[in-house]
């Protein structure tokens, strides 16, 4: 099973027409898929809160906003996703890249790999590290959790979930 | 040009052809509020840097299904110079119905009017233009406005540090969504 076709045929089917996308290389893929989707419009932005930004609007004009990162974004977009998404109660689906866990050989994501998770939940941010065989459902879930909260919703893709490709 | 004045002018031309209109935090949007107060228009009150951001992702949203409708952005320099990128962003994927008027006072008017970079010299302006935006006005005048918010694209418009005597904003974040995206639903089956 390819990963980034689980993760895009959940998108597809929840219905997300809106993304947002700072790139890693595990979302290449599945980047790709999004940007050459007609019915998807896909934003490149240059910063995580950025996108976090455009898709406040995008919900409030009607769409189903997805924001597309690397987990080392997760502190450039904190404030934005409290004083933003949580204070006005709007919902945002989050495909996050979760680098700097078993297996990361990059030193440099260490040490926001450790700490992806307690963020989240430091800002009560429901998550779930889906495999590959959950993924598809996973992301419908996750969406649905977001727009019944009225808050984001992360799912987190580890180093795991890639290789089992 | 005093900046509650500019707002007030924004306020009216968003009026009467029915367009959104996002207000940056703080005094911006208290001015806003009290100037005209309209179902159309988002108050940011948090978030500090994406009232642009925002504003775009309206447009977009919006583009496909009501190309006449226009998101207005009332932005600060200080907010700008927090989300640079902003400028590249909309250079390059902000649609017909998308204007970013940035109220330069050259100071964080809301924090004690500490002075930002424009102070000093930066010109955002010419940062738009760098960054790939084609159409991008200066405005000093008060006179030059209301042509200008006609527009797309990036205005500049240089207003006096003076924050207007406003009340805050009473209305709640949940208040102010849920009566923006009703009023947006409604235009859009009218």
């Amino acid at each position: 099973m390819n990963p980034s076709h689980s993760i895009y045929r959940g998108l597809k089917r929840a219905g997300i027409d809106f993304a947002t996308s700072v790139p890693c290389v595990n979302l290449q893929e599945l980047l790709d898929l999004v940007g050459n989707d007609p019915k998807i419009i896909h934003v490149p932005v240059t910063r995580e809160e950025e996108g976090v930004g455009l898709c406040a609007g995008a919900w409030m004009a009607g769409r189903r906003p997805a924001l597309l990162m690397q987990n080392s974004g997760l502190g450039n977009c904190i404030n934005a996703l409290t004083s933003l998404d949580i204070l006005y109660g709007i919902p945002l689906l989050m495909i996050i890249s979760h680098r700097g866990g078993r297996g990361e050989p990059m030193v440099g994501q260490v040490p926001m790999g450790r700490l992806t998770v307690p963020l989240l939940d430091a800002i009560q941010i429901p998550h779930i590290s889906p495999t590959c065989a959950e993924a598809e459902d996973a992301v419908i879930d996750t969406w649905h959790r977001a727009e019944d909260d009225q808050k984001p919703a992360a799912i987190l893709l580890d180093l795991d979930f890639w290789r089992r490709a | 040009m005093k900046r509650i004045d500019a707002i007030a002018l924004a306020a009216d031309t968003a009026q009467a052809e029915g367009a959104l209109l996002i207000s940056n935090i703080g005094f911006p949007s208290r001015e806003l509020y009290a100037a005209k107060d309209r179902a159309l228009n988002f108050y940011m009150l948090g978030s500090m840097g994406l009232a642009s951001s925002i504003g775009l992702g309206l447009a977009l949203g919006l583009a496909q299904g009501l190309p006449a409708r226009r998101a207005i952005v009332l932005d600060g320099d200080g907010s700008v110079l927090m989300n640079l990128g902003t400028l590249a962003t909309i250079a390059h994927y902000a649609p017909e119905n998308y204007l970013l008027v940035i109220l330069d006072n050259c100071c964080y008017g809301s924090t004690g009017s500490q002075p930002t970079c424009t102070h000093l010299g930066t010109d955002l302006a010419a940062l738009a233009l760098a960054a790939g935006i084609k159409f991008v006005r200066k405005v000093d005048d008060l006179d030059d406005l209301p042509l200008a918010l006609t527009g797309q694209g990036v205005v500049v418009a240089k207003v006096e540090a003076d924050n207007a005597s406003v009340p805050v904003i009473d209305l709640s974040p949940e208040e102010i969504i849920e009566r923006f995206m009703r009023s947006i639903r409604l235009a859009g089956t009218s």
